[in-house]
């Protein structure tokens, strides 16, 4: 066990290591940071002077080497336009991203494990042909042009959702504000959660339904059935668990993909976000914000790449964790 | 009155452009606590017997026509509820390759237990103890612990062991073998051979062992049914069959076998192969692979006769039988 946790956790640091480096190779592409700083009104003199102050002019290396070095203790910069640590804002619009994923998880999960099934049990019916017709237009529309069109529907015309922000949101532990503590919480990350599972959600119904079919054809489950085995049983256990086994693995990918998708849903519901934040971020050209976005968004896609992978260990029992990597 | 009785049993595959006809008016009988051979090549339709006996065919496979009488009710009619009241209590399977046929996410006792709890009343301490006795009857050691582990776990011939424990859960009265050793070390072969032999004699459990090896069908059975193409063309006690085969084909697969031949000299097969579902020749299917062909064996699918304690399909028989006796007379 340990030696493959040793293993996993070497794997992520090199992982973000690269990310740190294409990170902060963008960063001296992104304009001149004291243009940003002073404006135009400084003479060149003191650009200099404040060029060296800052390192602007030593070389590559020991730029990077100094980033990392306040990265691995946190300071990931200072945002040019807060005027805050730029991990701080980052921090601060969090939660709002998280539960946003989250919102959007439940409903892919909810959703596509029973549809996955039953187009699977049942694929020449004519409720499959319809699911599997609109798994293709789900996948086949852009994020933003379901979220402007489910804000027209379900805002404009009959008004039954709010179209923007979060709405009343609760404090619980430090500054971590929930929307699932009020009623006007939930109506609000409703139509955004949508929006954001609208394209993984068909993505998950055609692959669950996939993996099923196949299971479906495979000697254990003929077996089950000549064992007498009721058909529940044989398609929730016998055949469910095999087919969630690879699902799980994508699935941990998908859930670090969605992190960045927030960019677009955030925009369009005006949600106070991360992604809302980092494209604001990139109109200003906040060089500190936008670095110290991607090695979080890095940072999040590892360790939920890493925590899917020991799951998958304890859910398939053919994976010895205690033994792998040893 | 026998315990399966199986009557012009016609299978039929729907493929794409054609429907192919797999099994070709099927008709035998096995008694009670009796123990049937099915032998021939790949492609003969011995394991699409061995599933249409529990109407376990998978699309496109269905069967098209016949009767299976199993304890005087026809399996081919029966409702959803009823084939799983059967299915695993009454008839069990064994199948070839139990590589692949235990769940793999699932323990041996989960599979075990569900099967007894699926077809009786029983709490889950009861059937679990069910299992353990099943267990020590395939001489499976400390069968408390391998409930709790996984197929993974076990070697092939251990599993092949738990599939023929899980077969016998239900005291049946009829177990269908399709090949149960073909995916085993030929040093396992023999011992899950005789656990079967064995259990199915103290236990008066009837057996259709599917298989193409001669040798097993003749230490383990009393009657065999011969198949070439989906059609039966001999069958009758094994001990006939294997010393005086009457049929071309199972005389061909008789003088194939390794025994047969003087070491060092090629072994005396068969011309030619197994025809595809698509492909079946007129009249007798074996025609073009057979040394006594004639026009009428070309154009005629020969009937089945009574030929002394074997039913044979052959035009030929009788003419053939008269030139051996005839050797013989002159010898």
């Amino acid at each position: 066990m340990f030696a493959y946790l040793a293993k996993r956790v070497i794997q992520a640091i090199a992982v973000m290591f690269v990310i740190s480096l294409i990170a902060f190779a963008i960063q001296g592409n992104l304009g001149d940071p004291l243009r940003e700083l002073v404006g135009q009104s400084v003479s060149e003199e003191v650009r200099q002077q404040l060029r060296d102050e800052l390192g602007l002019n030593d070389s590559f290396v020991t730029q990077y080497l100094r980033f990392a070095g306040n990265a691995l203790q946190g300071d990931l910069g200072t945002s040019y336009f807060f005027k805050e640590p730029a991990l701080d804002v980052i921090l601060k619009k969090l939660p709002a991203t998280l539960e946003l994923v989250f919102g959007a998880t439940l409903i892919i999960i909810g959703f596509s494990v029973p549809l996955g099934v039953y187009t699977a049990i049942k694929p020449d019916t004519i409720i499959s042909r319809i699911i599997m017709g609109l798994s293709i237009v789900g996948i086949s529309i852009p994020v933003f042009l379901t979220a402007i069109l489910m804000i027209f529907v379900f805002s404009v015309e009959y008004g039954w959702l709010p179209s923007y922000g979060r709405g009343d949101t609760v404090h619980v532990w430090g500054y971590w504000e929930t929307n699932f503590a009020t009623a006007d919480g939930w109506t609000h990350i409703i139509l955004p959660s949508f929006a954001l599972a609208s394209i993984m959600l068909p993505l998950f119904v055609r692959l669950i339904r996939a993996e099923m079919m196949e299971v479906l054809q495979s000697e254990y489950v003929k077996y089950a059935k000549a064992k007498g085995i009721k058909p529940w049983r044989i398609y929730f256990v016998h055949a469910l668990k095999n087919t969630l086994l690879p699902v799980i693995t994508v699935g941990g990918v998908q859930i670090g993909t969605m992190v960045a998708y927030t960019i677009l849903t955030e925009t369009v519901f005006q949600w106070p976000g991360m992604g809302f934040m980092f494209l604001e971020a990139v109109n200003r050209v906040d060089t500190p914000l936008i670095v110290a976005y991607l090695i979080v968004v890095g940072f999040i896609f590892v360790v939920t790449n890493t925590v899917v992978d020991l799951i998958y260990g304890l859910v398939n029992p053919t994976v010895n964790i205690a033994r792998m990597g040893a | 009155m026998s315990l399966l009785s199986v009557r012009d049993l016609t299978v039929k595959f729907a493929m794409r452009d054609q429907t192919v006809t797999a099994l070709n008016g099927i008709s035998f009988d096995l008694a009670k606590g009796e123990r049937l051979g099915i032998v021939g090549e790949s492609g003969a339709g011995k394991s699409i017997t061995g599933f249409s006996l529990m109407n376990l065919l998978s699309r496109p496979g269905y069967i098209d026509s016949g009767k299976i009488e199993f304890e005087g009710e026809d399996v081919v009619k029966m409702s959803d509820k009823r084939l799983r009241d059967l299915r695993g209590n009454r008839m069990a399977m064994i199948f070839q390759d139990p590589m692949v046929t235990l769940n793999p996410v699932l323990t041996i006792g989960q599979q075990m237990i569900e099967t007894l709890m699926a077809h009786r009343k029983l709490s889950r301490e009861e059937a679990r103890q069910i299992a353990i006795v099943k267990l020590r009857e395939v001489y499976i050691p400390s069968p408390e612990e391998r409930l709790e582990q996984y197929p993974h776990e076990l070697s092939g011939g251990m599993r092949q062991r738990i599939i023929i424990a899980i077969a016998l859960l239900l005291d049946p009265q009829l177990i269908i073998a399709d090949e149960p050793t073909t995916a085993l070390d030929v040093t396992i072969q023999a011992d899950i051979m005789e656990l079967l032999l064995e259990l199915c004699q103290s236990n008066q459990v009837g057996l259709i062992l599917i298989t193409h090896d001669l040798g097993v069908v003749s230490q383990m059975t009393e009657r065999t049914l011969v198949m070439y193409a989906g059609r039966i063309i001999e069958q009758g006690r094994t001990r006939e069959i294997i010393n005086d085969p009457q049929h071309p084909y199972t005389q061909g697969l008789i003088n194939a076998l390794p025994q047969q031949t003087v070491p060092g000299q090629r072994l005396k097969q068969i011309p030619g192969n197994m025809p595809g579902l698509a492909s079946i020749p007129t009249g007798c299917a074996f025609h073009p692979r057979c040394k006594y062909a004639t026009d009428l064996c070309r154009s005629q699918i020969p009937e089945v006769v009574q030929y002394g304690d074997l039913k044979v399909a052959c035009h030929e028989v009788q003419r053939l039988q008269a030139d051996e006796d005839r050797q013989e007379v002159r010898a």
